[in-house]
């Protein structure tokens, strides 16, 4: 029992990067935007058919193809800010990008049907399937590399939030949208690339998703509800919150299956979540501020 | 101003207002007109001079997608042929296919609307034993036949309803014979343990279940059972607990997306179980191999009713139909593609021993005939199921699944022209 709930603490750090991944574009969206993106399980989607279709017609490893479909993801992300979000006026803001997404989110789940059918596809690569063995256990590369990934682009957006004159600009947006404007930061333009780094970074998580599991254009909505309760663990807006949440939830789930019974791992995490919200309400790492705008 | 008193407003004559006795009587017409058109779809005689309209609920999107497309493939090729034949008595057939997305509810409301609104001459089944339960009762309230191909969990046939008929294998007895030979195997081969993990799901949960209590007074001990819930994404956990428990067999309750995954991480884990059977997936033709990788599906088995060059009357002449319309080989064909052209076949057969498509009349008949179709052999029982249908067990010889069926002794034996063995230990990853 030992190694097998070792095995699970191991397992869930590393797929919790997968969804760390996935999750940072939502939690950056939100934080900065008040946007709740049901999209996000869709991006997922779409960036894992990028990749794969990358990989399929023109042999493009999944890892090197990202240099192709995270510009591609942040130019859909910034064409759908500007064609949608932006257009919802600030009153009912949040619950207006609810229905907002969650129509995005049928048209391309649309599209990528018309083009892909409704058929499950895998990206496939060498490592994909080969696994490194250390003190017993057997490590997959891929989810070696996704983790090391998630830990490399989360480390990347926080520098770039953190360290630089545009991520200044986000992080003002994020404390006082009203503020950032009065000071003369263009919040349209802030939004937009807001909303295209949001789903750059998922292009990431969306390759290691179609490289780990079969998916098909209607993948996205069993994600979506995974990731959401990931992003209000971690504190809607926090990077690092996301990173947190996401291994603590897989981490959760893989050790209650081990322990108990898989029917039980996603209860066991919900009832972690609302112990922890009612202790912090704003989540692990979540700003009271961002929550009052 | 003139005041009406009691009695005063049968001398009152308003222009364009009829008397109430004409009015009374003309409400009666429309109603009678109204029950008129209403009883048109319990006896489903529709338009008798147009074509025969077929409603179908199908999972378009949502989990049941590929199956969902492979079901309406099925039907398709089963309307295009009748209608190449000349019709069904004397008459069209054509489709009116709407998408539940998989949707329970969705399921129910799509065939209430196709039988109250659209009028449909008749209806086939929907893809899965969940959405067939769900959509079961509404179409008995209407009175109509549910012929299926792909609803047999028991739970289907424990509602006491009389109008639903699965074409297909019962879902309890598909992993029976694989079970039996398992159970059969001199005590020196037999394997000593089994793992045992399925989606919580009414069509696999049951099969192994029933697999279990064959294997276990076998002395094959049970040292992994868990159930997990079909949204799963992670299937890490369950696969790890797989592999802890070293399992001599593996069964699993899975549809393709989750057996992909179990064998992904089989092989990342270097595990390699000495049989590996899967309730649905390696089925699946070509998505299989597409998401396990052509190398990685040796030795892998899947029960099944039917085989691509199973000698059933109609099944050649489908599958080169199948292959004319959507390409690939014979191979690739999903399992799914047969059960639905049979619900088309079983209920063309008992439409035409009737002559009409009186609902009531239909019903009769599935329960007192034998039918033929590409799966082989139909014959309902008082519940609906198939108690002709029988098991193969599939393996995955190269390209090819190859189908094996129990003898006397409940050896599984190659089907004739076959020769292959069945492989045990299957070969390593």
């Amino acid at each position: 029992m030992g190694t097998e709930l070792s095995k699970a603490v191991v397992d869930g750090v590393l797929t919790g990067g997968v969804y760390a991944l996935m999750a940072a574009g939502l939690t950056l969206i939100f934080g900065v935007m008040e946007i709740i993106n049901i999209a996000q399980g869709i991006f997922v989607v779409l960036a894992a058919y990028l990749s794969y279709v990358l990989q399929v017609h023109l042999g493009i490893d999944p890892f090197i193809g990202l240099v192709f479909t995270m510009p591609l993801m942040f130019g859909v992300g910034v064409l759908i800010e500007w064609g949608f979000v932006r257009r919802l006026k600030a009153q009912n803001r949040s619950a207006l990008s609810i229905l907002v997404t969650f129509a995005v989110a049928i048209v391309i789940e649309g599209i990528l049907t018309q083009f892909f059918s409704a058929d499950l596809r895998i990206i496939k690569a060498w490592y994909v399937d080969k696994s490194v063995h250390v003190f017993g256990f057997y490590l997959p590369y891929i989810y070696l590399l996704g983790f090391a990934l998630a830990v490399v682009l989360l480390a990347a957006l926080y520098v770039f939030l953190y360290r630089s004159r545009s991520g200044k600009s986000i992080r003002a947006s994020v404390q006082n949208r009203t503020g950032a404007e009065l000071i003369g930061i263009n919040i349209n333009r802030v939004s937009a690339i807001t909303f295209g780094i949001g789903a750059a970074v998922t292009a990431a998580g969306g390759m290691v998703f179609g490289a780990t599991n079969s998916f098909n254009p209607n993948s996205g909505y069993d994600l979506i509800s995974r990731l959401l309760v990931i992003v209000v663990l971690g504190g809607l807006g926090s990077i690092g919150g996301a990173l947190v949440a996401a291994v603590a939830a897989l981490v959760i789930e893989d050790v209650t299956a081990v322990l108990w019974s898989p029917i039980w791992a996603s209860t066991m995490f919900f009832a972690v979540l609302v112990l922890v919200l009612l202790v912090r309400p704003n989540g692990l790492f979540g700003q009271a501020a961002v929550r009052a705008q | 101003m003139h005041q009406l008193v009691k009695g005063d407003e049968r001398k009152v004559k308003i222009p364009g207002v009829l008397p109430r006795w004409r009015a009374v009587a003309v409400l009666g017409a429309v109603a009678l007109l109204a029950a008129a058109c209403g009883s048109s779809g319990n006896s489903g005689s529709g338009s008798a001079k147009g074509p025969i309209k077929i409603g179908v609920s199908l999972s378009l999107t949502g989990d049941f997608s590929a199956d969902g497309k492979a079901f309406q493939q099925g039907y398709q090729l089963w309307a295009k042929q009748t209608n190449a034949d000349g019709g069904l008595l004397g008459r069209q057939v054509t489709l009116d296919i709407v998408n539940d997305a998989s949707s329970p509810v969705q399921v129910a409301t799509n065939y209430q609307k196709l039988i109250s609104v659209d009028h449909v001459d008749l209806v086939f089944g929907p893809f899965s034993t969940g959405l067939t339960k769900a959509s079961s009762q509404v179409v008995n309230r209407y009175g109509y036949a549910f012929v299926e191909g792909a609803g047999g969990g028991p739970s289907v046939f424990t509602s006491g309803l009389h109008n639903v008929f699965d074409v297909s294998l019962p879902v309890a007895n598909n992993l029976v014979s694989f079970a039996k030979w398992v159970a059969a195997m001199p005590a020196s081969e037999r394997p000593k343990t089994a793992a045992y993990a399925t989606q919580d799901d009414p069509f696999t949960a049951p099969q192994l279940d029933a697999a279990r209590k064959i294997l276990e007074p076998a002395g094959v001990q049970t040292v992994y059972n868990k159930t997990y819930p079909s949204e799963t994404t992670d299937y890490s956990p369950i696969a790890a607990g797989i592999i802890s428990a070293k399992a001599d067999i593996v069964l699993v309750g899975t549809l393709l997306p989750d057996v992909s995954a179990f064998v992904k991480q089989f092989v990342q884990q270097n595990y390699n179980p000495k049989a590996l059977i899967a309730t649905a997936g390696p089925d699946q033709g070509a998505q299989f191999i597409q998401n396990v990788g052509a190398n990685r599906t040796e030795g892998i088995m899947v029960p099944n009713g039917w085989y691509p060059t199973a000698d059933n009357p109609g099944n050649a002449d489908m599958v080169k139909a199948y292959i004319a319309q959507y390409g690939g080989t014979a191979a690739e064909v999903s399992s799914d593609v047969p059960e639905a052209y049979s619900v088309g076949e079983v209920t063309a057969q008992a439409v035409k021993n009737n002559g009409s498509l009186d609902q009531a009349k239909l019903i009769k008949e599935l329960h007192s005939s034998t039918f033929d179709s590409v799966q082989g052999k139909v014959k309902f029982d008082s519940t609906g199921q198939n108690v002709d249908a029988f098991s193969f067990v599939f393996q995955w010889q190269g390209k090819d699944l190859v189908p094996f069926k129990p003898d006397a002794n409940s050896l599984l034996v190659p089907v004739p022209p076959e020769t292959r063995k069945i492989q045990y230990p299957k070969q390593t990853w």
